[in-house]
């Protein structure tokens, strides 16, 4: 048998990982030992797995702080179920409808990415991040300001409220402003998530391996020398931030088929929840896949898991964060690990 | 007159970011680090004004000084506690421990004042002033407001420009190492700036608390964040551009409001903020770097 290669063994055992997870979850659903409220959390989950991945395509891959992360969730959740709520009479077929809901969900973040790189490329560092963290709450508040109805006549827009839509009789409003959208049909189930986590991990980790992913990464260590040796700074960076921000349309998909009605707030498109995902992100170690994984599983599990202590769960989960962020960054705990054998050993295994 | 109404109100809302935005400015330009956390500073400082004078009954001065007390306090040991140990790695790093911070700031409030709004009285206690005939009427604490921003950037800009302290805190924000081979103690310098800054966050609750009297655990959040947007505005690490960036936010999101639509005018502050950055990418009157190849 072929030997297979350090990156392809290292890859597989990153989907291994994510199956076997799966596995496990659905013995403990057959046996009945989850909680409704675990239960409840496991698409949430896939969506955090995906959106802490595509996360990490921009900032650790690419190099380049992004804080509007949520904003691409947001035009992702709100083009699908936009496109559902529009087409559950039409297409008949449940699965074709979803499946059409995230090429519309991936196009339509996908596009936002490509048109909000444009400009927002050309920035370096803080600015950038201010910037995407400016486009993200002006997507959402675009969004809470937004009414769209349709009649016979076709599609109806308006800035104001719904009775500015000047709609014949028979019209319904699909998007109500600050009240989102309702009647999403609900496609979104685990296994579904599940098989997207894992398309996402595909498309990112063979966009590292390959040579645009190569170029990103060189573009990230040294801007100035990939760009002497030939290669196109705008393209490689604009693609991989495109490809991202599709990647977070697609968790966006997820999220808005899990729940039947579509807001957007600041707790769930704001920049508070693009700042929670680059948490996953450098929590698990930027440029590294699997950690994005277990980070955000970890961290979205953790305030279920601690809710016995009833108030103070929150306040534990922000000082297990600090102390986290501390124990694997500070150079001093670092060199008292470098010496410490039991560390060190461990440290070496996740190098490998 | 309802222009010139909505135009001082602006500046006086921008005066308050302006403050807010002394404060990120400050810390980013010597410890080169987006304190997220700066904003719930705001909100404890508000909490600390609160007790003293609505629950605890002190006069109104006081009530400030224990807040400012607190604050400083509370700026320092967040120094010491959570970023002094980082320094030196990723700014990613601190920047995820700050926002640890952050929340847990926020959640600490939460159990201890609970999740309802606290109505503030104002402790500013200054009668508003009537101009042209009654028609254009300036509130008290829109006076104190402006009046404080601007006491706060000359004597901020003073200091730093003619004490030994502000020097050390020039040098160390230019070249850290070498500031520390000139023999300046960097942790102290680093450690002044977050009291500086933490004590200009409680004015700055107070003042924001006392113009929006609804003070919350997330109070402090959103100023926080059109702060820090405001000192990218006017240039990072500059302290007049501070200034500008925080007024002129003011009083874009205040004619917005009162002209086009109060929904969309968090989306109009940053899209101007876009298009500024777009022209000038290092702000109004932030230094232009040069790369060396």
């Amino acid at each position: 048998m072929r030997k297979l290669s350090k990156t392809t063994y290292n890859n597989l055992i990153t989907y291994g990982i994510i199956i076997l997870a799966y596995i496990l979850v659905q013995i403990l659903l057959a046996t009945g030992s989850l909680s409704s409220l675990m239960e409840g959390l496991l698409v949430p989950l896939c969506t955090y797995v995906i959106l802490a991945v595509s996360l990490n395509l921009t900032v650790g891959i690419l190099g380049e702080l992004s804080l509007g992360h949520a904003g691409f969730m947001c035009v992702g959740a709100f083009a699908s179920a936009f496109f559902s709520v529009n087409m559950q009479g039409v297409i008949p077929s449940d699965g074709l409808r979803f499946f059409l809901a995230l090429v519309v969900g991936a196009a339509a973040a996908g596009i936002f990415g490509l048109l909000i790189g444009i400009p927002v490329l050309r920035l370096r560092g803080d600015y950038l991040a201010i910037v995407t963290l400016a486009f993200g709450e002006i997507i959402k508040n675009v969004i809470n300001a937004l009414y769209v109805g349709r009649d016979a006549a076709g599609f109806h827009f308006s800035m104001k409220d719904t009775a500015s839509l000047n709609m014949a009789e028979d019209g319904q409003v699909i998007l109500k402003g600050p009240q989102g959208i309702t009647g999403t049909p609900g496609d979104s189930t685990f296994t579904v998530g599940v098989i997207l986590v894992l398309i996402t991990v595909f498309i990112v980790l063979n966009l590292t391996h390959s040579r645009a992913g190569r170029a990103i990464m060189a573009i990230r260590d040294n801007r100035i020398a990939a760009e002497s040796v030939g290669i196109n700074i705008t393209k490689y960076k604009m693609m991989a931030f495109s490809i991202s921000a599709a990647l977070a349309g697609v968790a966006g998909v997820l999220y808005a088929h899990n729940l039947s009605s579509l807001t957007a707030t600041s707790k769930n498109f704001g920049y508070n929840q693009s700042i929670m995902i680059l948490v996953f992100v450098v929590l698990g170690g930027m440029g590294n896949i699997r950690g994005s994984i277990i980070a955000a599983v970890i961290l979205t599990l953790l305030p279920e898991l601690i809710r016995g202590v009833g108030d103070y769960r929150m306040l534990i989960y922000s000082i297990v964060l600090i102390v986290m962020m501390i124990f694997n960054w500070s150079p001093k705990i670092r060199a008292w690990r470098e010496a410490h054998p039991l560390f060190r050993r461990g440290k070496r295994g996740e190098e490998a | 007159m309802g222009f010139l109404s909505y135009l001082i109100s602006g500046i006086s809302l921008g005066s308050v970011y302006a403050i807010i935005a002394l404060g990120y400015t400050m810390v980013y330009g010597i410890a080169k680090m987006l304190n997220f956390a700066h904003g719930d500073v705001i909100m404890i400082g508000g909490y600390a004004v609160f007790t003293a004078v609505s629950v605890a009954g002190m006069p109104p001065g006081i009530g400030i000084l224990v807040a400012v007390v607190v604050c400083t306090a509370l700026g320092v040991v967040i120094e010491k506690i959570a970023y002094k140990p980082l320094r030196g790695t990723s700014p990613l790093a601190v920047l995820i421990t700050a926002i640890g911070v952050s929340y847990f700031l926020q959640n600490a409030a939460l159990l201890i004042f609970g999740s309802g709004a606290k109505s503030f009285t104002s402790v500013v206690n200054v009668p508003p002033l009537k101009l042209a005939g009654g028609a254009l009427t300036i509130s008290g604490e829109t006076m104190v407001t402006i009046a404080a921003c601007i006491v706060i950037v000359i004597g901020l800009s003073c200091f730093v420009k003619f004490t030994k302290s502000g020097k050390a805190m020039l040098a160390v924000s230019e070249d850290r190492q070498a500031a520390q081979l000139m023999g300046i103690n960097v942790n102290g310098t680093i450690a002044l700036t977050f009291a500086i800054g933490s004590a200009l966050a409680a004015i700055a609750g107070v003042l924001l608390c006392s113009a929006y009297p609804n003070l919350t655990p997330y109070t402090g959040s959103m100023p926080g964040i059109k702060a820090f947007t405001a000192a990218v505005f006017g240039g990072i690490g500059s302290i007049p551009g501070a200034m500008i960036g925080g007024i002129l936010l003011g009083v874009i999101e205040n004619l917005s409001k009162a002209y086009i639509s109060s929904q969309l005018s968090d989306a109009i502050v940053f899209a101007v903020l876009i298009v500024v950055l777009l022209v000038k990418p290092t702000g109004i009157l932030g230094k232009k770097v040069s790369e060396k190849v």
